[in-house]
């Protein structure tokens, strides 16, 4: 499989400013050193809680946050910077989708001007297998009005629908409409940030749905951001469980479900809620045998006296499976 | 036979809208034991909180009619006054919200707004500083004295929600409804955070109503369950029960939309069109039947009976749709 | 907080020195000068242009600017030309400022003693008629220009209904302070509560939306939840939090009363430094324009530090971090 994209060495820090003259003082470490590869036509899981850093590491990706060091490639280009995204049309090739359907669509366009935004911005990309270069992209009305019907119907929104406003449409609907406006571009790559937290369990099931339909149909890749395991495990390939800004653990989906390593991941995965009745009772016990350990052992996995807590760099255990332990203990 | 904490009987809400009434929520009929965890299950839309919100007397008045029968603690609650309700409220029953932040009023201390709901019914109670320490301990916050001197913006997630569940207890209420209490919160404060509902619950061997969306809050806390679809309860019985035996479609296509129940690879189940709106509502009928594409017309529109059936002790399932009902006629009427 | 504060001073250092230069710029376009408003057929040319040279005024503007700014320092804004002429203006704004001054503390504290409470009434009793009325009301007092309220305000209190004094700020240096206190506490409520009156709606649908708003929010239902009355909530929980964002306007109502004080102080005989300013600028005073300009600059800034002062003394999150 070829690597979509690759980061390198990321950080994202922001800086604290205090005392008399505002001077910076220390930096908030969003992001602290992190690597990645996302294939093409897989998908990539960031796990955290609140604060972890990985909103911020999608953000970034997109260029709505500067990255304070490391590296962006994508297609084996550096596309770190918002120059460089430019120059090679990036934003066209990667889109982002956000939690709240509700406050990324504005209310005051219909369906149809809101997925024709990116289109007169990008242009109409040649169907695929239409024999045409991939980069040859047409700007012409007509193609433009055919391409929204198109991705209505891929959302599975009848045709009529294209002169409605959003909020007349329901939860799970909209997020597929911001999904399909993503989509408008033909794009690689979709970071969808907590795409489904807000929704129903029955509508979160719907997009879920499409969201594997159309990598299915077109070969995308996402960058699946969620603090849900449940979802996660259910939707990823590859999953990075981040804490304080730092990868602790990565792997395969089977790796960090079956095989976890890492003390914070088994504390995460010890939260997922028991799926029985009967299991109640051991799930609580597991729960706090993981906090004594955690208590106990923290220093193997974190360095010493850190605080916030910094996890170790991470160490290759098999060859889809790393996890941040402190070396020499080995 | 145990002591009933809460008993709802033909529990109707109608809203007024255009100055017209609309039913919410229509024959609702339910029990909480004391020591029982019940919890209502259901979808935004659904009517649960509508419901919860009749048991606190908080809908407006003027724009809500509640009919039927609600006792809390043998004390009948459908027309009480707006001021026994003041003095009913927080004293025989603690409520805990959704989102702690917007929850707790920004400008005041901690333990004022602890304090607060002490002193409201107790007004010159010498010994509400202590009371408000106690019951942050009690709620696991160890730096009582430094917490009760904060602002809401300065905790945690979980700490406010901690504050919440402080609240709802200063007066040692019997029951305690808690409204999509984790929603809000990431995995490991959820799960912290149902521990300390579950541990308080039994050592105050208090009766809860959990309001949720989510399938594994409930089957991490809950003794039974009743399951709410557009305004009415389409199942109920004991957690086991409705987990290991699912009866109604819509109880059903739930736990198949769960991606914690599905294999990996396998799809799913994501129930066609939307819930309906209150205009629509049709209490008569099953209304969830609209939306299972391969059931047959008559099935679909057949009048339900009001009584629900009993399919095992303790196990009601509302209309005999579910007898029709399954999951392998899914691709019948895409041919 | 302290630290925040002397650092905002010290910003505001700068901004002083723009708005300095700025309002210099703006007098010296005005067109004409003092002088030529008290030509008479027989003065010849050169006795004004001697005039004018022994004032400074041929100078370039930046001479003239620097040889002002150092006069400033010192205190001294020169002599007023026309109003008062040969009098300094320090002694002249001197005698003018307490009235204003005094006048604006009492139309601020009306006009958020009514703002308050009429929202309050309309937010508790919405849509009934009380509160319909009461944003009617608001809703005149804003499309009518303020001075045709002032004029019927004037003729209604003082001549039809003569309760009110028609000039006069009722300060005699000659007496002691409470005679002067309750003298000028007389002279200065009719137009305190004419401006009051008149300018009480942006505050009232302002703070009647922001009460409707807290209404509905989350914290509220946790209040009732506890027990507590409504009318209790009202008072404790929601009054406050729907004032916050007022709370930062008070700052610049309170040193924007200069510019507010122009028509009620002419309509009202009332001679305070709005008034002078009118006098000023007819009688094209340079001196007392630029230094009654250079006081409204300042004191605009003072408004958005005391704004922020406010802010941070009502919202513990900005207060504590």
């Amino acid at each position: 499989m070829a690597d979509l994209l690759k980061i390198e060495h990321l950080k994202v820090y922001y800086p604290e400013r205090a005392g008399f003259f505002n001077r910076i003082v220390s930096y908030i470490k969003a992001v602290d050193d992190v690597s990645l590869t996302i294939e093409e036509g897989k998908t990539y899981g960031l796990v955290g809680q609140s604060g972890s850093g990985k909103s911020t590491i999608g953000k970034t990706i997109v260029g709505l946050e500067d990255p304070t060091a490391g590296k962006i490639f994508y297609k084996g280009q550096d596309v770190t910077t918002i120059k460089q995204k430019r120059k090679i049309n990036f934003n066209k090739e990667v889109q982002m989708v956000f939690q709240d359907s509700q406050s990324s669509l504005n209310p005051r366009k219909t369906i149809g001007e809101i997925l024709a935004e990116p289109l007169k911005n990008f242009g109409v990309p040649a169907k695929i297998g239409a024999g045409k270069s991939e980069n040859e992209r047409s700007f012409d009305k007509e193609k433009i009005d055919e391409r929204v019907l198109e991705l209505l119907d891929i959302v599975g929104l009848p045709e009529r629908t294209v002169s409605q406003y959003p909020f007349q449409f329901s939860g799970g609907q909209r997020q597929r409409i911001v999904v399909a406006r993503a989509l408008a571009t033909n794009p690689k790559l979709i970071v969808a940030d907590e795409p489904v937290s807000a929704l129903d369990l029955s509508v979160q099931a719907q997009v879920l749905n499409f969201m594997k339909k159309i990598q299915k149909t077109y070969g995308i890749s996402f960058l699946f951001i969620s603090h849900d395991l449940g979802v996660v495990r259910y939707m990823t390939d590859t999953i990075a469980i981040m804490h304080h800004g730092r990868f602790v653990e990565v792997g395969t989906t089977e790796d960090i479900f079956e095989h976890p390593e890492h003390i914070y991941t088994k504390r995460l995965l010890a939260a997922i809620p028991s799926q029985t009745v009967a299991g109640r009772e051991a799930k609580r016990a597991e729960r706090e045998a993981n906090e004594r350990d955690f208590d106990e052992k923290k220093w193997a996995y974190y360095e010493e006296n850190s605080a916030p807590l910094r996890a170790y760099g991470l160490v290759q255990r098999t060859g889809t499976h790393f996890v941040a332990v402190r070396e020499e203990n080995e | 036979m145990a002591e009933k904490l809460l008993e709802a009987n033909d529990v109707s809400v109608d809203f007024r809208i255009n100055n017209e009434y609309l039913k919410a929520i229509s024959g609702i009929n339910l029990t909480i034991n004391r020591g029982k965890v019940l919890a209502l299950v259901g979808e935004s839309g659904s009517g649960k909180s509508t419901f919860a919100t009749s048991i606190m007397g908080l809908h407006n008045p003027e724009y809500t009619k509640v009919s039927g029968s609600i006792k809390v603690a043998g004390k009948e609650l459908v027309g009480l006054s707006e001021k026994e309700f003041d003095d009913y409220r927080g004293v025989s029953v603690g409520m805990i919200f959704q989102d702690p932040l917007s929850s707790l009023n920004p400008l005041m201390k901690i333990g004022d707004q602890i304090a607060e709901a002490i002193t409201v019914h107790d007004k010159n109670n010498p010994e509400v500083k202590n009371r408000v320490r106690t019951l942050l301990n009690d709620v696991g916050i160890d730096e009582e004295k430094r917490v009760a001197d904060q602002y809401p913006h300065q905790l945690s997630g979980g700490m406010r929600q901690r504050v919440m569940i402080a609240i709802a207890l200063a007066n040692e209420p019997d029951l305690i409804i808690a409204d999509e209490p984790t929603t809000a919160l990431d995995a490991i404060i959820q799960a912290q955070i149902l521990e300390l509902i579950k541990d308080i619950q039994k050592k105050k061997d208090a009766g809860v109503l959990l309001i949720t969306h989510n399938l594994d809050v409930v089957s991490e806390l809950a003794d039974d369950v009743a399951v709410m679809y557009a305004g009415q309860i389409v199942e109920k019985g004991s957690v086991e029960q409705i987990f290991e035996n699912p009866k109604h479609p819509y109880t059903r296509s739930l736990l198949k939309a769960d991606p914690n129940n599905v294999r990996p690879g396998e799809e799913l189940y994501s129930i066609p069109g939307t819930v309906p709106s209150l205009a629509e509502m049709d209490f008569n009928k099953d209304s969830f039947l609209q939306r299972v594409p391969w059931l047959d017309e008559k099935v679909v529109n057949a009048d339900v009976p009001e009584q629900m059936e009993e399919v095992e002790p303790g196990h009601f399932v509302r209309g005999t749709a579910w007898k029709d009902f399954s999951f392998d006629d899914v691709n019948r009427n895409e041919d | 907080m302290f630290k925040t504060i002397v650092r905002r001073v010290l910003i505001m250092l700068p901004q002083i020195f723009f708005v300095s230069i700025l309002i210099f710029m703006l007098a010296q376009l005005m067109p004409g000068d003092p002088f030529y408003g008290n030509l008479n057929p027989n003065s010849d040319v050169a006795t004004i242009e001697r005039m004018r040279h022994a004032a400074g005024l041929d100078l370039p503007w930046y001479e003239q600017y620097v040889r002002w700014v150092v006069n400033v320092f010192h205190g001294d804004f020169g002599t007023s030309y026309t109003v008062n002429k040969g009098v300094a203006v320090s002694e002249i704004i001197g005698q003018r400022i307490w009235p204003t001054v005094s006048m604006g503390i009492i139309a601020t504290i009306l006009t958020y003693f009514f703002a308050m409470s009429q929202a309050l009434i309309s937010a508790r009793n919405e849509n009934k008629r009380i509160d319909k009325f009461l944003v009617v009301w608001n809703t005149l007092t804003s499309a009518v220009p303020s001075f045709v309220f002032y004029f019927v305000m004037m003729v209604l209190f003082v001549y039809v209904i003569p309760i009110f004094p028609s000039s006069g700020t009722g300060i005699d240096e000659t007496q002691g302070f409470f005679t002067n206190f309750f003298g000028n506490l007389y002279h200065a409520f009719l137009p305190a509560l004419t401006i009051a009156l008149f300018s009480t709606n942006s505050v009232f649908q302002y703070l009647r939306s922001n009460l409707l708003d807290q209404q509905a929010q989350d914290y509220v239902r946790t209040a009732r939840a506890k027990g507590v009355q409504i009318k209790d909530v009202f008072r404790k929980h929601i009054l406050r939090n729907a004032f916050l964002p007022i709370a930062s306007g008070i700052g610049y109502s309170i040193t924007g009363v200069l510019g507010g004080a122009m028509f009620a102080e002419t309509v009202f005989g009332y001679p305070g430094l709005g008034a002078l300013f009118v006098q000023a600028l007819s009688g094209r005073d340079y001196t007392i324009i630029t230094a009654l300009m250079l006081l409204q600059g300042i004191l605009s800034l003072f408004g958005g530090l005391l704004s922020d002062i406010i802010s941070a003394w009502v919202d513990p999150r900005i207060r504590v971090k």
